[in-house]
């Protein structure tokens, strides 16, 4: 039984963690959801492509009311890793103006979410400062 | 020009905190208001859309018949968002357009006050072990791990991106923006705030999503707006006077988010507001410097700095300096939101696309008192429900 499993299916673990895309294998369009078809195209044919790990924040907000559970302020952006949007939060970073810019220079990093019952890690991803 | 459809009747119930009264009284205050402002009743209506965003299951539109009127009509119950009372009032509008009635009547209700904050789809947390759910096999709510779903959240960074993409975007600058409408709100006895603030206690008020503090965003409250459209055949036959006062619907327009790099990370909100705006011009044969007052979607400050361009009020990337140079205030070369937007007047969801439409409408009729802006002849309104979907229409006085 694996000790971590990832938040989310797009992210993958390991040695060298990344996110994965699904990519529209006739426009290029490309998804982190499952799905039913192209919105862009109508085709239905997807591949698997990995997402560049470096990207500049195109936009940022610092969220201080949140679900339970979410602690804030924290900082929740929009990366663009040389043309794959990424939603994510900004991490290892003071969570203020000061510190989070637009423009700023970014990379992926992972953290834990959390253990379940069974003792099996959740590892959630961000962007931090590069 | 045959064809044309009109805005007889218009009706808004004050906007802010109504305890004593239901959704249903806040419709049939509404439906009443505009049915008698336009010299009109029930017995004449036939097609009757209706939206309440919060209770979508409901069937508003029934309720409301049952207790201002059941004469079998059919009912059109909507929900789109923020979207919803504009989508009920273009409903109508399409029936008449159709030539399948002659008066229709478009409602919209929302009872929010005290609703707090708005957030997206998050599900609860799994118990015991993790296992991946829904369309990212997330194994725990994506809400604030990868971003926020938050509306304050969301929006804050569509102001944002604006900022990142032509810049001179400032926390001081959003927040003159919101100085704006609630200086403008202290005109409208019918706004949920009339207080003006000035740019320090906005600025230091408390910080919801940054850029956007407290008195930056919209209002939840109460409230309900309708509206009475009628075709051109029978408002000839309808009063002079009735003629006189009925406003023409020159555009009606609504779009969705059509599909672009990352509007599926976060909500593009902006081109299908370009794309309304575009049809809509098109369809009224004017351009946006012929409008005399525009009532927009200020849900939040951030908000309404990127639907000035959207919209074509400035030059594409040339909002900052199209607010900076007066031109949105009150006594500006475009007025925006007059009625203090809904930053101060309040944003009960679904009253919201009418609302705005009944702010329009009295400033082109000669009726809105202090607040007057002299001379309107033509004004635009418009909403943005996320998800997404854009209402827009331009109205214009009776020649
Ligand atoms: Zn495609």
């Amino acid at each position: 039984m694996a000790d971590s499993i990832p938040l989310v299916d797009y992210l993958v673990l390991g040695d060298d963690p990344h996110l994965i895309a699904h990519e529209c294998t006739s426009c290029g369009a490309r998804y982190f959801d499952r799905r039913n078809a192209c919105a862009a195209c109508e085709g239905t044919n997807f591949t698997d492509v990995e997402v560049p790990r470096e990207g500049v924040l195109k936009t940022f907000t610092i969220v201080s009311f949140a679900a339970p559970g979410i602690p804030v302020p924290f900082v929740a952006g929009v990366v663009d890793c040389d043309g794959t949007s990424v939603r994510a939060n900004v991490i290892n970073v003071d969570p203020d103006p000061e510190h989070v810019r637009l423009g700023m220079k970014v990379k992926l990093a992972t953290y834990s979410v959390g253990e379940d019952a069974n003792g099996v890690e959740a590892v959630g991803f961000g962007f931090e400062p590069v | 020009m045959s064809g044309d459809v009109w805005i007889l009747g218009i009706h808004m119930t004050k906007f802010g905190k109504h305890p004593d009264k239901d959704t249903v009284d806040l419709a049939a205050d509404a439906a009443r208001g505009a049915l008698a402002d336009g010299g009109v009743s029930m017995k004449q209506m036939q097609i009757l859309a209706a939206g309440n965003l919060m209770a979508a299951s409901a069937g508003i539109g029934q309720q409301l018949q049952k207790q201002i009127g059941q004469t079998g009509i059919p009912v059109y119950n909507v929900a789109n968002a923020c979207a919803t009372g504009a989508t009920a009032l273009r409903t109508a509008i399409m029936a008449v357009k159709a030539g399948e009635a002659d008066f229709g009547l478009a409602v919209g209700v929302e009872k929010l006050a005290g609703a707090g904050l708005l957030a997206g789809g998050s599900r609860a947390q799994d118990d015991g072990s993790w296992s991946p759910r829904g369309r990212y096999g997330a194994v725990a709510p994506v809400d604030g791990r990868i971003g926020t779903e938050t509306m304050p959240g969301v929006f804050a960074q569509i102001g944002m991106e604006y900022g990142h993409r032509y810049g001179g975007t400032s926390f001081e600058l959003f927040a003159r923006i919101s100085e704006k409408n609630h200086a403008h709100s202290t005109l409208n006895p019918l706004a949920a705030y009339t207080k003006r603030m000035t740019l320090e206690q906005i600025m230091n008020d408390v910080m919801i999503a940054y850029p956007n503090t407290r008195p930056m965003c919209s209002a939840n409250c109460d409230g309900a707006a309708a509206a009475v459209v009628v075709s051109d055949a029978a408002l000839k036959k309808l009063s002079l006077e009735q003629q006189r006062r009925a406003v023409k619907v020159a555009a009606s327009v609504l779009t969705t988010d059509p599909w672009e790099e990352a509007c599926q990370i976060l909500p593009n909100v902006n081109t299908l507001t370009r794309n309304a705006a575009t049809r809509a011009y098109e369809q009224a044969g004017i351009g946006p410097d012929d409008l005399d007052l525009v009532e927009l979607h200020d849900c939040f400050a951030t908000a309404e700095l990127v639907h000035y361009d959207n919209l074509g009020l400035c030059e594409p990337g040339g909002a900052v300096d199209f607010f900076n140079s007066g031109a949105s205030w009150r006594d500006g070369k475009t007025p925006v939101n007059v009625s203090g937007g809904l930053e101060s007047k309040g944003h009960p969801i679904a009253a919201t696309g009418i609302a705005n439409i009944w702010e329009v409408c009295h400033h082109l009729r000669g009726e809105a008192g202090p607040r007057q802006i002299e001379g309107a002849r033509v004004g635009l309104a418009h909403v943005i429900g996320l998800g997404s979907a854009c209402g827009v229409h331009i109205l214009e006085r009776a020649a």
